[in-house]
């Protein structure tokens, strides 16, 4: 059968019904996207415990990027787009600048960054000046969309603020809001524990308690080793974990003095996106990333997918390549991008973050997505989510 | 109790049968089919919403559709990647066309023999000829193509791209795909007008529908929708019907629970009706007084009365209602 729908297009093409090769139908171009990693990045390094279990895996987000693209390929044929993907690997001591400038003269204007913080923010500073477009896909941290922002850098994956602010919002639906936070010795676990707390409050909820866990067999210790004995002395409707790590955080549910339920690291945990969401068009997105990668979507994956996506659409919308002109359409209210978590997806102008919804998911089953009903917003309701624009503290704006 | 319910289904099947008249495929049953995705099935409804039976179907029935003598009638299954061919008189299994990927919805050619199917996973739109079962042609389309419509000249198969927010438009007798249209986000349904001239297709991220002039292959307009307590976000329309006489347009609005009533002139909307959680799937009763709602998070049905536009009566089926199919004409 094949064959014969072969031989039809031969046909086809030899009568010269079909145009040979890719015709642009408007002015159109290429539009080449950069995906940058660094050489000995230990986020990669898999966290392998001695029983040969791995609590981490992080991989690549270059996947999410290809699932993007070989979905774009139709929409490029009608707008007469070309799309290119260029890999590079930055050397642990590789200069920035020098590779700002490679991806520049390879025509890569837009580039997915899947790097640790400095060499991000390196490379961003030098692609800014170069007139590209960075976007970070991995990294949370809160301050990078605040006090320390980089104006025209774009942050895909979510902020640490986003994601509490998804779960406090569950907390205060379900009326859990007496919380008990545990919270690992790690900067990241600091990190955290402030957007934590910052969420607790924005959503009035009441803080019970903080109390630091440490890894370890020591007795003496007890008190900061034993579940039991840290959630006792103690009334908490639900207990929220911060643990960077997940060595401690794994015995937590379960353990508890008090059957409560837990949530942040462990149990009910906020997710940019999750292989079992099943709404908005999810599991045909899923199942696109899966023959491609042969593994699930995880929350980087999805944010080099919805950049991606968010710049294509941007392109074929403003019938422009150039960088700014792109930059300028996805951080405006016209952009009209499918997230595939049913609403629109847009970039914030103050902060350069996707605003984009959360999903709270158990380790097989997405319980809900925020922003949940009843959190209201004068604008536009994703913006319970994250800094707002009268609470940024991002300076210069975008 | 099992035997007892055996018992209680077959009288009432006995009752259905008795009261249907059985002059074959000609005569219409006035039965209410729905397909429902979520639990493989078929349930089966009298006009009022009394429930007949629920039939087992193969996996995520969704598209449901007549063949051109309403004598059989054909449901698309996602996850097992088949159509299965029924007959209208008994409901009754009769044939299968295998190896069509992921179906969701599809259209039957004026021709009344090739069916153009939406391949959900495959980016394609695939040509079956319903007597021989064969795959005849394949068409690229962007990621995700979802609702099919042929025009009733047989002209045209138009096909949405809800990945690509794309409508392809496929020109029947080159065989080949004419056009790429680009629309709003999230293109799922058509709807023609009566003078066929004005294609409707929802954009269900945008909350609207957009309107392209069949002879162009332009858009010349739409129809946005918010009924009053939604914001824009919630309003996500998808499955839409035109009226024989072409003056009102129905349009399920998704998560606002809604369902559009549009005056087609002016393009404004006349009114909203409440319905169930999430509404996608509808279908008008032969003589357009009576409108039915599939509810997809709810798992019911409205039957809305069109004078009144009152809900009548809502009335549970399967998990996840999504096609409706009346046999009354």
């Amino acid at each position: 059968m094949t064959a014969r729908i072969l031989a039809v297009l031969l046909a086809a093409l030899l009568c010269g019904l079909l145009p040979l090769g890719v015709q642009p139908a408007r002015a159109g171009g290429s539009l080449t996207f950069g995906y940058v990693t660094r050489d000995g990045d230990p986020w990669f390094a898999e966290q392998r415990l001695y029983t040969g279990l791995k609590l981490r895996e992080h991989r690549p987000a270059v996947e999410g990027a290809k699932t993007a693209l070989a979905e774009s390929r139709v929409i490029g044929r009608a707008a007469g787009l070309t799309f290119g993907l260029v890999e590079r690997q930055l050397p642990a001591q590789g200069d920035p600048a020098a590779l700002a400038r490679e991806l520049a003269a390879a025509g890569a204007g837009i580039v997915l960054l899947d790097l640790p913080r400095t060499p991000l923010l390196a490379l961003a500073q030098a692609m800014l000046a170069e007139g590209g477009l960075p976007i970070n896909l991995r990294l949370r941290d809160d301050d990078l969309r605040g006090s320390a922002c980089l104006p025209g850098l774009l942050h895909a994956i979510p902020s640490e603020a986003m994601l509490s602010d998804a779960l406090a919002q569950q907390l205060a639906r379900k009326g859990w809001r007496r919380v008990l936070v545990l919270a690992g010795d790690q900067p990241e676990d600091a990190r955290v524990l402030g957007a934590v707390e910052g969420s607790l409050a924005k959503f009035g909820l009441t803080l019970a308690a903080v109390r630091p866990f440490l890894l370890g067999n020591d007795p003496r210790q007890r008190s900061e080793r034993n579940v039991a004995l840290m959630t006792a002395d103690e009334d908490y409707d639900v207990v929220w974990l911060v643990d960077s790590i997940g060595e401690f955080g794994r015995y937590v549910p379960y353990d508890t003095f008090l059957p409560r339920p837990v949530v942040g690291s462990e149990g009910l945990v906020a997710h940019a996106w999750h292989w079992t969401w099943e709404r908005y068009g999810a599991p045909q997105l899923n199942q696109r990333f899966r023959k491609i990668a042969g593994r699930a979507m995880a929350d980087e994956d999805y944010a080099a997918w919805v950049a991606v996506k968010a710049l294509i659409e941007a392109a074929v919308r403003t019938g422009s390549t150039d960088p700014g002109t792109l930059a300028a359409y996805v951080t405006s209210d016209a952009v009209n991008l499918d997230t595939y978590k049913g609403a629109i997806g847009s970039f914030r102008p103050w902060d350069g973050q996707l605003r984009q919804p959360i999903l709270l998911a158990t380790h097989d089953a997405v319980i809900a997505r925020a922003p949940l009903d009843g959190f209201l917003h004068q604008t536009n309701t994703l913006d319970t989510l994250g800094a707002d624009r009268p609470e940024t503290r991002c300076k210069a704006a975008h | 109790m099992r035997q007892l319910r055996g018992g209680v289904l077959a009288a009432v099947l006995a009752a259905v049968l008795a009261a249907a008249p059985l002059a074959g495929a000609a005569a219409a049953s006035g039965l209410i089919l729905v397909t429902n995705e979520g639990d493989n099935s078929l349930t089966v409804l009298q006009p009022d919403g009394t429930k007949v039976e629920s039939i087992p179907t193969c996996a995520r029935p969704r598209g449901i559709r007549f063949s051109a003598d309403r004598a059989q009638f054909f449901v698309a299954c996602g996850d097992d990647n088949q159509i299965g061919i029924y007959d209208t008189a008994t409901r009754k299994l009769v044939r299968r066309i295998r190896g069509v990927e992921e179906p969701e919805t599809f259209a039957l050619h004026p021709d009344g023999r090739h069916l153009y199917v939406s391949n959900e996973e495959d980016a394609a739109a695939s040509v079956y000829d319903i007597e021989t079962g064969e795959l005849v042609a394949e068409f690229e389309t962007g990621e995700e193509p979802e609702g099919v419509l042929a025009t009733p000249d047989g002209r045209y198969v138009f096909v949405t791209s809800e990945a690509a927010n794309m409508v392809h438009v496929i020109d029947v007798a080159a065989q080949k795909v004419k056009a790429d249209l680009l629309v709003d986000t999230r293109p799922r349904r058509f709807a023609l007008s009566r003078d066929g001239r004005q294609l409707w297709v929802t954009c269900e991220l945008a909350g609207i529908a957009d309107i392209i002039d069949v002879e162009t292959l332009k858009l010349i307009g739409d129809v946005t929708f918010l009924p009053p307590g939604f914001r824009k976000d919630q309003v996500t329309p998808v499955d839409l019907l035109i009226t024989r006489d072409g003056t009102t347009a129905y349009v399920a609005l998704g998560r606002a629970n809604h369902v559009a009533v549009v005056d087609v002139a002016t393009r404004k909307v006349r009114q909203y009706v409440l319905v169930g959680s999430r509404p996608w799937g509808l279908a008008l009763s032969g003589d357009e007084k009576t409108l039915y709602v599939a509810n997809g998070l709810s798992d019911d049905l409205s039957i809305v009365d069109t004078d009144s536009l009152k809900v009548r009566r809502s009335v549970p089926v399967g998990r996840t209602p999504y096609g409706i199919l009346i046999d009354d004409r």
